[in-house]
């Protein structure tokens, strides 16, 4: 079946297998390697990208779900070489050990902060509760998504409404 | 893993999607949202031939008002129901027990209606139906029909839906004014509940005017707790109305033993839970 997809705002039209899931999709025939998967069974969120602007686990779309629609990887994020505030933030807090769920984590704390642009720790930890670290390393990523989220609010504060 | 080869066929109406699936016979697979289903065709645990997306049909999407009740369309996601004004206001249970859910990936994808179809025991959104005494609309090659939730559930992942219907939309009689709370017992690494119970009361000048309790997971299908419920109204809304009440929970459940619990300990949860969620409910 054929299907147009933009991913990270280039428009792609492929021939795929029905039952070719989105991540297998992205990762072996766009090389957007970028979003790995976990633990195969939507649980670990290592391949959250995002559908049309809200976060999904990709190992749990079909690629053809995805024709006609709009999906941002974590290789997405940057604009012209300037990292995402979130991306940025995760290098500064150092918010990972081995890095295997931070494409997840930082495409989920994205989502998380279009929702609601100033978390508290807790609110933070449940945004995320569909990202699993193995490595146990949670305290940095809530660190790093708080400063992301303050580095987000003073950006957007002098616009009116802080739309980003 | 990868699924099975399928066919995929994404009607953009619900009359295509009736006749896509006559058409495709007793091996087609319908996706909604698709959370339970991609699992499971990924761990080849069902192989259809054919998989028929709602993910195209506009009319199945969104909550309206209809007077003495909500209608919620089998595809609105859980993200929108906890969006929706109207549901928090007239269907709080639902609202509460939607927060449950998974996590917000898959609460961006699952749909209400999916969830009831799937009807997974385990399943959050089955007892606050059950409870709330919503109805299905329900379409196949002879029209559409209503069932009622207490009907629908027949058994463990078995409901009144035949393979050649399609959930439409479930009527959701209005609350308003009830207030409600949803206690689940889960892993935190899986929202699964264990055991979980669904409780709205209505309170009236410190009495418990209406109460509407449901289990999951306390038997291959929700259910009320009637004795529970029974207990509760017409007593003052306190901690001795409620503990007394809430021992009665277990009554005519008959729970699963699994890995997560056994028997007894299920019942034990289920008077515990009940106990929480009434009292949440009902502010005491």
């Amino acid at each position: 079946m054929r299907i147009t997809v933009d991913v990270d705002g280039t428009r792609y039209s492929d021939e795929v297998e029905p039952r070719m899931l989105l991540v297998h999709y992205l990762r072996d025939q766009l090389g957007k390697v970028g979003t790995v998967s976990g633990c195969d069974t939507s649980n670990c969120g290592a391949c959250t990208v995002h559908l049309d602007g809200r976060s999904v686990k990709s190992c749990s779309v079909l690629a053809v779900q995805a024709d006609g629609h709009e999906v941002t990887t974590v290789e997405g994020l940057a604009q012209d070489g300037t990292l995402h505030p979130v991306q940025e933030a995760f290098h500064e807090c150092h918010a990972l050990q081995c890095g295997y769920c931070t494409p997840g984590m930082i495409m989920q704390s994205i989502d998380l902060l279009e929702e609601n642009p100033d978390p508290d720790e807790q609110q933070v930890r449940e945004g995320l509760e569909g990202n699993l670290c193995r490595c146990t390393g949670y305290q940095n990523i809530v660190k790093a998504v708080q400063s992301a989220a303050g580095t987000m609010r003073e950006g957007s504060a002098p616009q009116a409404g802080g739309a980003r | 893993m990868i699924p099975s080869a399928f066919d995929y066929v994404a009607p953009e109406t619900l009359d295509d999607a009736v006749r896509a699936l006559a058409d495709a016979g007793d091996d087609a697979k319908i996706i909604a949202g698709g959370q339970s289903l991609t699992p499971v065709l990924r761990l080849r645990m069902n192989d259809p031939s054919v998989v028929i997306d709602l993910g195209r049909i506009p009319a199945l999407r969104g909550v309206r008002d209809d007077g003495d009740a909500l209608v919620i369309g089998a595809m609105t996601t859980h993200h929108d129901i906890l969006h929706e004004p109207l549901v928090r206001e007239h269907a709080l249970l639902i609202a509460e027990a939607t927060a449950t859910i998974a996590d917000p990936q898959i609460r961006h994808r699952g749909t209400f209606g999916g969830s009831l179809a799937h009807a997974d025991p385990a399943g959050d959104l089955l007892a606050s139906a059950l409870a709330l005494g919503a109805e299905m609309t329900i379409a196949g090659p002879n029209g559409r029909r209503q069932v009622a939730a207490a009907e629908f559930f027949e058994d463990l992942f078995t409901t009144s839906l035949q393979p050649d219907e399609i959930l439409v939309d479930i009527r959701v009689p209005k609350h308003s004014g009830w207030t409600a709370h949803y206690e689940k017992f889960n892993r935190t690494a899986q929202a699964w509940s264990i055991v979980a119970v669904a409780a709205a009361v209505r309170v009236d000048g410190g009495a418990i005017a209406e109460a509407r309790v449901a289990l999951t997971n306390m038997a291959s299908v929700p259910v009320r707790a009637r004795g529970v419920e029974e207990a509760l109204v017409g007593r003052a809304a306190d901690a001795a109305t409620i503990r007394d009440a809430a021992e009665r929970a277990a009554e005519g459940t008959s729970p699963a033993v699994d890995g997560n619990a056994d028997a007894d300990f299920r019942s034990h949860l289920a008077r515990v839970l009940t106990s929480r969620a009434v009292t949440a409910a009902a502010g005491v």
